[in-house]
């Protein structure tokens, strides 16, 4: 199970509460299983409550080792 | 578990549960006339140059969302129905179910809201009631509208008409009503959220006059979203519907707030918008026409009319997959699996 | 979307859908498919949604496992909950919950008759209803897997600090680890390797797969929900098959550490304890699930209300443990699409919809024609 979407915390309140957002719409988000959220971060947020941080540098070196795959793929002329 | 021997919210859905009821239960009783094929509205026989009839309930929860309110929904749908019918559309009645304790300003903002609306879109409240019921027994207020209107020359829609090869238009995004509802009603404490999509579509069924003839079907896609319509227009039927994911119409906050609560948003209602079957010569000429009114500006083509598989909605998934898209069941349910 | 639309990339799937082919030849002449399960019901819907199955090579089969909490929900725990609603018991639920069958009836049901059932998003609002009310008690349906759990178990703590006394959770928890040691013991299992869920690992960490990996010799890897985390995570576990090797690999490296969430696991170390646990399909698994401990048994639904969760029965001929355990896959069920389909579902499959055989319904059909 687990649906669960990236966000980025864009206000963090002192009652372990917060403001997180995606694509300009803004949720009310539970932060307290995370240690020390700050604004700009980004959590996986499930029901209602951030439940990890992601990590934007292997997130973006992943999405750099996939644009890779797909070029040279494309380059060796076979499309799938 | 065995049919239900009670209504459930999700026999108001608009999906599987509500084609069954009326199929078991509306169908045998009153089928025989106008109503046999389901239309959104009726071609009445028997009438010096024809009138279309249709009429609609209004029962949204918040009676006030971002976008809109039930009086414009109550002017729009019903106008709607009209229209996707190939009418002009021209007279509407107004009945009103209110409960004790309404607050008056309410009451106006929702009247206000009506006449705005009826003017716009060119139609006169003709008739109308009023009732009021004791407190608890409705939900602040229910609205009743009844549309007439008449056949624009040159329409003759029916799915039976739709050939393979056909396109499937969309006059703008898909499901903005329905979310920017659920958002209000689920306490889900979101701001830039979703706004509906209320508007009308009349003035796309006239723009796209001059190319009548090759417009198979029309439908404004409500409840059970573009999914239930398009499993409506396939269904039973020698063809199947092929979209294309990537062409799909959605707004950034629609869509942002639908795969947080792990909603389809073809499943989703929109309240301003149309799909349409045309023939495959006219589509570029009717989009552009659509395109040229603010209404429209969103308007695009998301799928085509395929010989097979008969009878069902496939799409051509992101990724280059195919997938089933199948009619949605009723209640829109947020979910965390 | 950021972060999620760079994951459901076209060009990057049709080269990973490549990979895949080159890397599953080799695997080609064996007797029987590669079988690999994908343990969790969001892959299970993601695998439907993207049309995932289509672009797999013919003798490489993903096989929907156990990681829907809801299809594991024994049908006595629905029916604890409809028994708690008909004593006049506000029930808080997931909207996942709301059609799952118990012996006889479900949660939508019972609301028709007037039973209080409210649909939440998150557990929080069950906090708002309790707050409202003080009279009348709220019960949260308390399931789900790691992911779910620290979230919802965090009632107990609002609960305590805003002094509530009619809030109380009805536990059926259940833990992945405990899950795949008993589909692992099963003789006839005939499992390759594991594609292991993104957000229950998020909580328990990559590691807690290796004491499986290394004695029952399968491949387990970590893969994200999105369209290219599948097919790179397919990848991953066919070149280990190839090499024959059995490792853990962690491929959803942007959020899931090697030990987890530690806030998260100290939360539930705290409020709950490892419990003997039903599971639809599985039987009873020992350790398998959570249930609060003693100190807090004023939160414990059963306790607090004076019933016991107990077993179900299940509807005639439902399969749904065999599709649940892989030995069968949805079509194969002779109920499936006849006399259970998502409009009136016999089992817990066809109801959460991210059942297997939901998800087959919805998406497989066509899916599983090769385009």
């Amino acid at each position: 199970m687990c649906l669960g979407i990236p966000m980025k915390i864009v206000a963090v309140d002192p009652a372990g509460t917060g403001t997180v957002e995606l694509d300009g719409v803004r949720h009310a988000v539970d932060l307290t299983l995370i240690e020390t959220p700050k604004s700009g971060d980004h959590v996986i947020v499930h029901a209602g409550f951030a439940i990890e941080r992601l990590d934007p540098a292997e997130a973006d070196a992943r999405i750099e080792l996939f644009r890779s795959l797909a070029e040279s793929r494309e380059r060796d002329g076979d499309g799938g | 578990m065995t049919t239900p021997d009670r209504i459930l919210l999700a026999h108001g859905g608009g999906g599987r549960l509500t084609a069954a009821l009326i199929a078991d239960e509306i169908v045998p009783r009153f089928g025989a006339g106008p109503l046999a094929s389901l239309p959104d509205a009726a071609r009445l026989p028997g009438m010096a140059g024809g009138l279309v009839f249709t009429t609609d309930s209004y029962v949204v929860q918040p009676a006030v969302f971002p976008g809109g309110d039930i009086g414009a929904l109550a002017v729009h749908g019903t106008v709607n129905d009209l229209a996707v019918s190939g009418a002009e559309p021209r007279w509407i009645s107004l009945a009103m179910i209110l409960e004790e304790g309404l607050p008056l300003a309410t009451l106006r903002r929702v009247l206000d809201s009506i006449r705005a609306a009826a003017d716009a879109c060119g139609v006169a409240v003709a008739t109308g009631d009023t009732k009021v019921v004791p407190h608890g027994q409705c939900d602040g207020l229910y609205i009743n509208t009844a549309g007439l209107g008449e056949p624009i020359p040159g329409y003759r829609l029916s799915a039976d008409a739709i050939r393979p090869g056909d396109a499937v238009l969309a006059s703008g995004t898909l499901g903005d009503h329905g979310m920017a509802v659920l958002c209000a009603r689920e306490r889900l404490q979101v701001a830039s959220g979703p706004v509906s999509d209320t508007g009308t579509i009349h003035r796309l069924v006239r723009a796209a006059t001059p190319w009548a003839a090759s417009v198979r079907f029309m439908r404004d896609p409500t409840r059970g979203g573009a999914a239930a319509v398009l499993n409506e227009i396939a269904g039973g039927r020698p063809f199947g519907i092929a979209l294309r994911e990537d062409a799909l119409p959605f707004a950034p906050a629609a869509r942002s707030v639908a795969e947080t609560l792990g909603i389809d948003l073809l499943h989703v209602p929109s309240e301003g918008r149309m799909l349409a079957v045309v023939a495959p010569d006219a589509a570029d000429a009717i989009l552009a026409a659509w395109r040229a009114l603010p209404e429209g500006a969103g308007s695009t083509r998301i799928g085509a009319v395929t010989a097979g598989p008969a009878g069902a909605v496939v799409m051509e998934t992101l990724i280059g997959g195919r997938r089933l898209v199948d009619m949605p069941l009723g209640e829109l349910l947020p979910r965390i699996c | 979307m950021k972060y999620v639309d760079a994951f459901r990339d076209p060009a990057a799937a049709r080269a990973l859908a490549g990979r895949i082919r080159e890397a599953a030849a080799p695997l080609a002449g064996r007797s029987r498919p590669v079988q690999i399960m994908e343990v969790c019901g969001s892959h299970t819907m993601a695998i439907g949604r993207y049309g995932i199955r289509g672009l797999l090579p013919p003798h490489l089969r993903l096989i929907s496992g156990p990681g829907c909490p809801v299809c594991v929900t024994d049908a006595g725990y629905i029916d604890a909950a409809l028994e708690l609603a008909s004593r006049g018991v506000e029930i808080c639920t997931f909207g996942d919950l709301i059609n799952v069958p118990g012996s006889d009836t479900s949660l939508a049901a019972a609301r028709s008759r007037g039973a209080a059932v409210t649909v939440c998003y998150s557990p929080l609002e069950a906090v708002e209803r309790a707050r409202r009310d003080p009279a009348r008690e709220v019960v949260f349906l308390a399931v789900g897997f790691e992911t779910t759990v620290a979230p919802v178990v965090s009632l107990v703590d609002r609960a305590a600090a805003e002094g509530l006394g009619n809030l109380s959770l009805l536990t059926a928890f259940k833990l992945v680890p405990p899950a795949l040691e008993a589909l692992a013991a099963a003789p006839d299992l005939a499992i390759d390797a594991f594609l292991c869920p993104a957000h229950v690992s998020a909580i328990i960490g990559a590691d807690a797969y290796r004491p499986f990996a290394g004695r029952h010799r399968r491949p387990c890897v970590v893969a994200g929900f999105e369209p290219l985390d599948i097919l790179y995570g397919i990848e991953g576990i066919l070149r280990q098959l190839d090499a024959g090797e059995a490792r853990v690999e962690n491929q959803y490296s942007r959020v899931v550490t090697a030990a987890g969430n530690r806030r998260a696991q100290a939360l539930i170390e705290r409020l709950l304890r490892p419990v003997d646990a039903i599971w639809r399909g599985l039987g009873p698994v020992p350790a398998s699930g959570l249930g609060l401990r003693p100190e807090f048994a004023a939160y414990d639904a059963e306790n607090r209300h004076g019933l016991r969760v107990g077993p179900g029965r299940d509807a005639p001929g439902c399969r749904c443990g065999d599709v649940i355990s892989g030995r069968l896959t949805p079509p194969e069920c002779p109920l499936f699409g006849r006399r259970c389909t998502p409009a009136s579902p016999v089992g817990p499959c066809m109801v959460s919809s991210e059942g297997s055989c939901a998800a087959w319904y919805k998406y497989g059909r066509i899916a599983t024609e090769r385009p």
